[in-house]
C-alpha cells in the first residue's frame, strides 16, 4: 500500500516530452495528476500521522512494559499493571467467529442475488441489504442484548449437548459472551460481504458465462467454476473490509461481550476486545501510564489489523500457487 | 434619503444584537454523574444573569482533571477528589493550586435479581465485599442467610455485574469496599476502573441494570438517581452504626453531616460514615477551580456562580434526585470562595 503512489511519481514524471509546464497544466493532465496525487498522498499522510501519534503517546507504557505488554494478561489500573493479551485474544476470537459465520452466508447470498435470483427479487433484497449496512452499530448492540441473547439462551442447551465435550462450549453461559459478540458481528458484516460481492459477480463479463454454457456446463457449474473464481479477488476484498469492520467494532461488541479481561477457552465465557476497552476506559483514565497503555492498545489494534490482513493475503497467494 | 435611514436603522439593530451576544462564556468539563444537575444550574444561572453563559462538557472525571490541568477549560469537575500527585502536577504547571468545591452528593445502591425473592434484601459490608471478591459464590451463603432471616435464598451461583466503563460510580463502590474490607483494599483497591476479581462488565448504569434484569441470580450496583428514576428494587446496607439503611437522599445528606471533620480542602470520602441514619455508600462530587483566575470578568462570574449554587442552587437538587449538601458544608464552602484570587 505504501509503495504504489511513490513509484508512480518517479516513473511518470520525467518520461514525458516537454511542451512547457504551463501548457501542460492548461491541458489538464498535469493538474489532474497533481490533484489525484495529493488525494492519494493525503491517505498515506493520515495513516502515517496516526501511527506516529499512537507511537509517541504510548511511550510511557512501551518503555515500562516492553514486549511483555503483548503477552501478559493483568489489566489493573489501580496498581498500574497493564497487559494486552486478553483484549487481543477477544478481538481475534470474535472477529474469527464473525467471519466463520459471515463468509458462507454472505457469499452464498451474493451468488444467489447476482446469478440465480429473478432480477425483481434481487433488486428488492439488495436495497434491503444496503439499508442494513447503514444501520448504526449501537442498534445492532441493542438487538444483540434484547433479541439475540434471549434466543441464544434458548439455543445454548442444544449447543452444549452437541459440542459440550469440546472446551469451546463448556462452562456457564451468562448471555453476554465471546460467542454472542461473534454472532452480532457476523450479522453486522454480512451486508458488506453481500453488497460488494454481488456487485463484483455482476461485473463478470457475460461472455465468460456464455462460453461455459456453450461448452455444456450447467448453470450452477458456470456460476461456481467460472464466475466465482473470476470474481474471487473482489469477493476477497469484501471479506477484508468485513474483517476490518469486525476488528474495529466497538459499541455493539461492548454491549454483548461481557467486558471481562480474562482468557478462557470457552466461547460461552465473557471476554473483552481492544476497541471496547479503549472506548470504555479512556474518558476516565487518569495518570500518564494508564492513558499511554490505552493508546498502546490502539497501536496494537492497528498492528493486529495489518498482520491479519497480511496473513490472509499470503494465504490467498499460497492457495493460488498451490492450484497452479 | 428614506433608504439611508432604513439602512442606518438596520445597522443599529444589528449592532445591538452583536452587543447583547457579547457575553462571557465560561468553559468547563468533567464528571458525567452530576451533569443533569449542572446543566440545570448553568441554565438557571444564565437565565438570571444573561451576561454569563457556561459550556459544560460531560466528558468524565478523568477528562475533567486532565483538561483543567492543561488549562483548556476554566474549571473542571470530578466525582473523585484529585490525588496529591495530580494536585502537585497542577501546581507545577501553573504555579498555584486548585480548589475543590463539593456541589451535590450521590450514592451507589446494590441491585439484584434473585429467583423467588421479591422483598428488599439486606447486605452486610462483609457480604458485599465477599460477593465482589468472589469469595461468597452462592445466594444461600451463611453470611447472606444471617442478614436475611426468614427468606428462602436459592442455592444458585451469584453472578456479579460491575461497570465496564471508567466511572465515578465505580469509584464510590470500590472506595466503600476498600474501607470495609482489608482484603479488597490490598487486592483490588479503589479507582474509576479496577481489576475486578469476578463478574461481567456492563456499560453505564443502564448496562449494569439491564444485565442484572436479564441474568437470573445476579447482583450489581447503580447510582441512586438511576435506581430512583427507574423505580428499581434496591438492597438495604448495614452502616457503621449497625442500622439497616435503604438508600435515600436523606440518608446521603446524613452521611455527609455525620462524616468526620471536614478538611480545609474538602477532599474527603464519606463512604462508611458513622451516623445512625447515614447511608454508607455515598459521596460528594466536586468542582475543581483554579486558585488564580486571571480574567477578572470570569473570576467574578465563577465566584458569583458558586455563591448562587450554594444558596439557590441547593434548593433545586431534590427535584433531580440529587442529595443537597449539609448546612455546615455550605457555610464552610461560602467562606472558601474568598480563596479564589
Amino acid at each position: 500500500m505504501a509503495a504504489t503512489p511513490t513509484t508512480v511519481t518517479t516513473s511518470a514524471g520525467p518520461a514525458r516530452p516537454a511542451p512547457g509546464y504551463l501548457q501542460r497544466l492548461r491541458g489538464g493532465d498535469e493538474a489532474a495528476y497533481i490533484i489525484t496525487f495529493m488525494a492519494a498522498a493525503s491517505i498515506l499522510a493520515i495513516t502515517g500521522l496516526l501511527v506516529l501519534e499512537l507511537y509517541t503517546n504510548s511511550a510511557a507504557s512501551r518503555s515500562k512494559f516492553g514486549w511483555n505488554f503483548l503477552f501478559t494478561s493483568t489489566w489493573d489500573p489501580v496498581n498500574d499493571q497493564f497487559g494486552a493479551l486478553p483484549f487481543i485474544y477477544g478481538t481475534v476470537v470474535t472477529s474469527f467467529l464473525a467471519l466463520l459465520l459471515g463468509i458462507p452466508l454472505g457469499v452464498g447470498a451474493a451468488i444467489f442475488l447476482a446469478e440465480l435470483a429473478p432480477p425483481k427479487i434481487s433488486d428488492g433484497l439488495t436495497f434491503l441489504i444496503e439499508l442494513l449496512a447503514a444501520v448504526p452499530s449501537v442498534i445492532y448492540g441493542l438487538l444483540g442484548v434484547f433479541v439475540l441473547i434471549p434466543i441464544l439462551r434458548e439455543i445454548e442447551p442444544y449447543l452444549k449437548a452437541a459440542f459440550g465435550w469440546t472446551p469451546f462450549f463448556s462452562g456457564p453461559f451468562y448471555g453476554v459472551s465471546l460467542f454472542s459478540a461473534g454472532v452480532v458481528l457476523a450479522v453486522m458484516i454480512i451486508p458488506f460481504i453481500i453488497s460488494i460481492s454481488r456487485e463484483v459477480i455482476l461485473s463478470v463479463p457475460g461472455d465468460q458465462r456464455e462460453a461455459a454454457l456453450a461448452l455444456g456446463a450447467t448453470r450452477w457449474e458456470a456460476t461456481w467454476d467460472i464466475i466465482v473464481p473470476y470474481a474471487k479477488k473482489g469477493i476477497m476484498g469484501s471479506i477484508f473490509l468485513a474483517l476490518a469492520r469486525s476488528l474495529g467494532e466497538t459499541m455493539a461488541v461492548t454491549m454483548v461481550v461481557g467486558n471481562d479481561p480474562k482468557i478462557k477457552a470457552s466461547l460461552l465465557a465473557p471476554g473483552y476486545s481492544i476497541a471496547a476497552v479503549i472506548a470504555n476506559e479512556f474518558t476516565e483514565a487518569t495518570g500518564q501510564l494508564y492513558t499511554s497503555a490505552l493508546i498502546e492498545l490502539g497501536l496494537v489494534l492497528f498492528a493486529l489489523t495489518i498482520v491479519i490482513n497480511g496473513m490472509a493475503r499470503l494465504m490467498i497467494i499460497g492457495a493460488d500457487k498451490y492450484k497452479a | 434619503m428614506k433608504r439611508i435611514v432604513k439602512q442606518a436603522a438596520l445597522i443599529a439593530v444589528l449592532a445591538t444584537a452583536v452587543a447583547s451576544a457579547q457575553q462571557t462564556l465560561i468553559n468547563a468539563a468533567g464528571a458525567t454523574f452530576p451533569y443533569p444537575m449542572y446543566s440545570k444550574w448553568f441554565d438557571g444561572y444564565h437565565k438570571k444573569f444573561p451576561a454569563f453563559a457556561f459550556n459544560y462538557q460531560s466528558i468524565g472525571s478523568g477528562g475533567g482533571i486532565k483538561q483543567v490541568t492543561e488549562g483548556t477549560v476554566d474549571f473542571g469537575a470530578s466525582d473523585g477528589p484529585m490525588t496529591d500527585v495530580q494536585i502537585k502536577e497542577f501546581r507545577d504547571k501553573h504555579g498555584f493550586g486548585i480548589l475543590h468545591f463539593p456541589t451535590v452528593m450521590g450514592a451507589d445502591v446494590p441491585v439484584y435479581n434473585v429467583a423467588g425473592i421479591n422483598t428488599d434484601l439486606n447486605f452486610t459490608p462483609e457480604a458485599l465485599a465477599g460477593i465482589f471478591l468472589g469469595k461468597i459464590t452462592k445466594w444461600n451463603d451463611p453470611e447472606l442467610m444471617k442478614a436475611n432471616p426468614g427468606l428462602k435464598l436459592p442455592a444458585a451461583d451469584i453472578i456479579v455485574v460491575h461497570r465496564s466503563d471508567g466511572s465515578g460510580t465505580s469509584y464510590i463502590w470500590t472506595d466503600y469496599l476498600s474501607k470495609v474490607s482489608k482484603e479488597w483494599e490490598t487486592k483490588v483497591g479503589r479507582g474509576t476502573s479496577v481489576n475486578w476479581p469476578v463478574g461481567l462488565g456492563g456499560k453505564g448504569n443502564e448496562g449494569v441494570s439491564g444485565q442484572v434484569q436479564q441474568t437470573p441470580n445476579s447482583i450489581g450496583y447503580v447510582e441512586l438517581i438511576y435506581a430512583v428514576q427507574n423505580k428499581m428494587k434496591t438492597g438495604k446496607v448495614k452502616n457503621l452504626a449497625g442500622a439497616w439503611v435503604q438508600a435515600s437522599l436523606g440518608g446521603v445528606t446524613a452521611a455527609a453531616a455525620s462524616s468526620k471533620e471536614m478538611p480545609e480542602d474538602f477532599r474527603v470520602s464519606i463512604t462508611n460514615a458513622p451516623g445512625k441514619d447515614a447511608y454508607p455508600i455515598s459521596s460528594f462530587t466536586w468542582l475543581l477551580i483554579p486558585e488564580k483566575i486571571s480574567d477578572p470578568t470570569k473570576k467574578k462570574a465563577i465566584k458569583d456562580f458558586l455563591a448562587w449554587m450554594l444558596a439557590d442552587g441547593q434548593t433545586m437538587t431534590s427535584a433531580l434526585a440529587y442529595a443537597p449538601l449539609p448546612k455546615a458544608v455550605v457555610a464552610k464552602e461560602l467562606k472558601a470562595i474568598a480563596k479564589i484570587q
